[in-house]
């Protein structure tokens, strides 16, 4: 294995490097590749990796070399950890420290395939052995996740080999600024974060837009919960990340770059780092980058924890070392923004494309996709669905696609009640819009947003004014406080949304709910604030009878509201074991040894710890 | 509460050359060598960038990371995001906090864990997840995250007894060391 020591002044030299690197690579070379995403992680695949590495180290063979190596998020978090075998590319999933010793055996140096670690498919009972033979792959197209789980993130030559820096190569040394943000605008590109601004017009404005020094920014501050596509790619191709910064910042002439990434991704931040540094050692990042005389570097920023620096003013008011308040954008960022210079900031995500749109050209792009929404979109795919995880599919996949098809439809088989999408401003779309395809305009019509792509399924057993209040809290305590509609405006919903969650609603209390959303979505500053009513309107909005059964019945029909639904014993399968009786602090439960036992209503608290404590699921909610 | 003053400040304000803007990784810095902000550190901080000490309590108090309390021997952060939410991360947050008299962004009495409900970790397909002391613990219930607390518990007990052992041992190798002397 070689390191380049010596800086790469030209692009012929970054080619060299290439073929050098290539020219090494073996393609029947035994391997391993241990995923190491966050999740893979914490179901212990650091445990994997560390077994597979004592198993390569006492390996008695010395023609034999075998490479153990991490990569970034595969994606299938729900079955991780992952285990890919080299040659042949098989995906094992699930795989345990004890596990290990089997796969190295028979798979790594036997060359056969250890059927119980497969992906099992539950209807055909067929096992997977590549990964594109598993439904959960199969309908994707992955550009941005291209090479996460192939590579090592920590390694720029395998980014190189891969094909990585050509598109900056191609940029440097026979594109003029122009013609990169020509190119960008051709291909259709959106911003990922949320808005679905087209990005060609941004860099145009931001190169445009008289002062100095410009700056380049990602936004890498995933503030929303239930998302992790953003972790991922910083996480598992950080260099593609930069790389797009590198055009970008030749696109509109900016010497300096931040990356400001959310606080609680430690592992991304130290990814990006290690990439900065290696790109900075090659010449690929500080001065005159591959001989061209344009200079650009880079600095990583950690957020402190405000869901609002996610917000572009906000972001940069953070950089400057201020509290993150949004302000109004009647002068847009790209001609004032980081120290009142014109400053570019793009999400992570929309960042890690620019380099596929180089190097395969815009019209490539542009057939990707619906008629206003080009390219794919990753999703995280979490909540009550079978397979949750991180997936990357074409715009205008519809809804059921995703959910269905990739993600194995919903837990259990319960009936599927509604999907969120858009983070905690987004909205709940219901069932009957499952066939709408997924691009930016169609869901804003459906009363969400694409927002930065966090995708929640929900089932019957989900409360949707439960949901709505849980969303109104976090964005009340995430509300900067600056503009009265966002600060008075979420205290007063979250009250009446509490209200009615307690059996307390009053009649008139949905049309307060709709007014106080309407209104934050008119005088609100930010994009914040004017977002945050979606989840209280679009439940509203399709689950009206949900809120009115609670408000009129006090009856919570996903029996999630505590004391707005009954528990009664199943005398059918209830043991008489005397266990709830013995839980129940009110003496509230009755019967003979060995005989059904019954729930004393009057006394009942509703405190659900019969329900927790039954073993035979003898207890209902009613 | 004087507390003696434990870091490089003019290192750190020197790491970021002095500016202004780059208070919060300053911060960031500070809080990660002492586990919090004390007074003493940003009032230094202050005079060195020339910022008033007003603004940059105004920006400790703003970010949720900051703290300017002492931490706990243990740091446990409970995602509340949507998914973990969903899946009774709530329940859990009720019940800790009953069991280890913890609240939510502070200390318990006995300096022992530090509690944050934080946003979203990113970790969903594990939810609901707690992280304690930068593990991640996945698929839990109450009864799960009362066990994991109570197993830390015993473990620092166990280890203050062997301690306290070991310590007793020494004392009594000691005396019997001068004894012979």
């Amino acid at each position: 294995m070689i390191t380049a020591t010596a800086t790469l002044t030209s692009a012929e030299d970054l080619q060299r490097y290439r073929d050098q690197l290539v020219a090494q690579q073996d393609p029947k070379a035994r391997g391993v590749r241990i995923c190491m995403g966050t999740g893979c992680t914490a179901k212990g695949a650091r445990q994997v990796l560390e077994a597979f590495r004592q198993a390569a180290a006492e390996l008695d063979q010395p023609t034999v070399t075998i490479q153990t190596k991490c990569t970034g998020c595969h994606g299938f978090c729900e079955r991780g950890p992952i285990v890919v075998v080299d040659p042949g590319n098989v995906f094992y999933q699930g795989v345990r420290e004890e596990d290990v010793p089997e796969i190295w055996r028979e798979s790594v140096l036997g060359g056969r395939v250890v059927e119980r670690l497969l992906y099992e498919d539950e209807q055909t009972g067929k096992r997977a052995v590549r990964p594109e033979e598993i439904p959960f792959y199969r309908g994707q197209q992955r550009i941005v996740l291209a090479l996460n789980g192939l590579i090592d993130p920590t390694r720029i030559e395998e980014y190189i080999a891969a094909g990585g820096y050509a598109a900056l190569a191609k940029v440097l040394t026979g594109m003029t600024p122009e013609e990169v943000i020509e190119q960008v605008v051709r291909s259709g590109l959106r911003g990922r974060g949320g808005g679905g601004f087209p990005t060609g017009r941004k860099w145009r404005s931001c190169r445009d837009a008289p002062g100095e020094p410009k700056y380049v920014i990602a936004n890498g501050d995933e503030g929303d919960p239930g998302a992790f596509m953003d972790r991922s790619i910083m996480e598992g191709v950080p260099h593609a990340v930069i790389e797009g910064m590198i055009i970008g910042a030749y696109a509109v002439g900016s010497p300096h770059g931040y990356i400001y990434v959310r606080n609680e991704y430690p592992l991304a931040v130290q990814h990006l780092s290690t990439a900065i540094d290696q790109a900075r050692q090659l010449g690929l990042l500080g001065p005159d980058i591959l001989g061209s005389g344009f200079s650009f570097d880079i600095r990583i920023n950690r957020g402190a924890g405000a869901f609002v620096c996610g917000e572009s003013t906000a972001l940069m008011a953070s950089l400057e070392g201020r509290v993150g308040e949004p302000r109004a954008k009647y002068i847009h960022t790209v001609e004032s923004g980081l120290n009142g210079k014109p400053s570019l900031l793009n999400n992570v995500e929309t960042w890690a494309n620019v380099p596929q749109i180089i190097l395969r050209g815009a019209e490539w792009f542009a057939s990707i996709g619906t008629e206003k929404s080009k390219g794919t979109k990753v999703f995280s795919l979490v909540g009550k669905v079978k397979n949750t995880g991180l997936v990357e599919v074409p715009m205008g996949m519809t809804l059921r696609q995703i959910i269905y098809e990739i993600g194995g439809g919903i837990r259990d088989d319960k009936p599927f009640k509604a999907v969120q999408t858009g983070g905690p401003s987004g909205g709940c779309i219901p069932a009957q819009y499952l066939d709408e395809p997924v691009d930016f305009d169609r869901l804003t019509q459906l009363g969400s947003m694409m927002g930065s792509g966090g995708m929640i399924v929900m089932d019957e057993e989900t409360c949707m004014p439960s949901v709505a209040r849980y969303f109104i809290e976090f964005l009340r305590d995430e509300s900067c406080g600056k503009c009265t509609p966002c600060r008075e405006g979420l205290a007063q919903m979250l009250h009446i949304l509490s209200r009615i969650t307690r059996g307390e609603g009053r009649s008139d209390d949905l049309d307060m709910l709709e007014n106080l959303g309407t209104l934050l979505e008119d005088a609100a500053l930010c994009a914040l604030g004017k977002t945050a009513a979606y989840p209280v309107l679009s439940t509203v909005r399709y689950f009206r009878a949900e809120y009115e059964e609670h408000i009129h019945q006090q009856h919570c029909p996903a029996k999630v509201c505590r004391g707005m639904f009954r528990y009664e014993i199943n005398a059918e399968t209830c043991t008489g074991c005397g266990l709830c009786a013995k839980k129940c602090p009110v003496d509230g439960i009755a019967g003979e040894r060995k005989k059904p036992h019954v729930i004393d209503q009057v006394k009942c608290t509703r405190c659900g710890n019969c329900f927790e404590v039954c073993p035979f699921s003898g207890v209902l909610k009613v | 509460m004087a507390e003696e003053q434990t870091v490089d400040i003019a290192g750190i304000v020197d790491r970021y050359e002095g500016d202004p803007g780059m208070l919060i990784p300053m911060m960031q810095d500070v809080q990660a060598a002492c586990g919090y902000l004390p007074q003493t550190e940003l009032k230094e901080l202050s005079n060195r960038l020339a910022v008033p000490l007003a603004r940059i309590y105004s920006v400790a108090t703003f970010y949720a990371s900051f703290r300017l309390m002492p931490k706990g021997d243990h740091t446990i952060q409970l995602c509340m995001g949507t998914v973990c939410f969903l899946k009774g991360a709530d329940k859990i947050s009720q019940a800790i906090q009953e069991e280890f008299q913890l609240v939510p962004g502070g200390t318990s009495p006995d300096r022992r864990f530090t509690f944050s409900p934080v946003n979203c970790v990113g970790a969903c397909a594990l939810a609901p997840v707690m992280v304690v002391d930068g593990h991640y613990h996945g698929n839990l219930d109450v009864d799960g995250a009362i066990r994991l607390l109570g197993e830390i518990v015993q473990r620092d007990e166990a280890a203050r007894e062997a301690q306290r052992k070991a310590a007793e041992k020494a004392a009594k190798k000691k005396k019997r060391g001068s004894k012979k002397s």
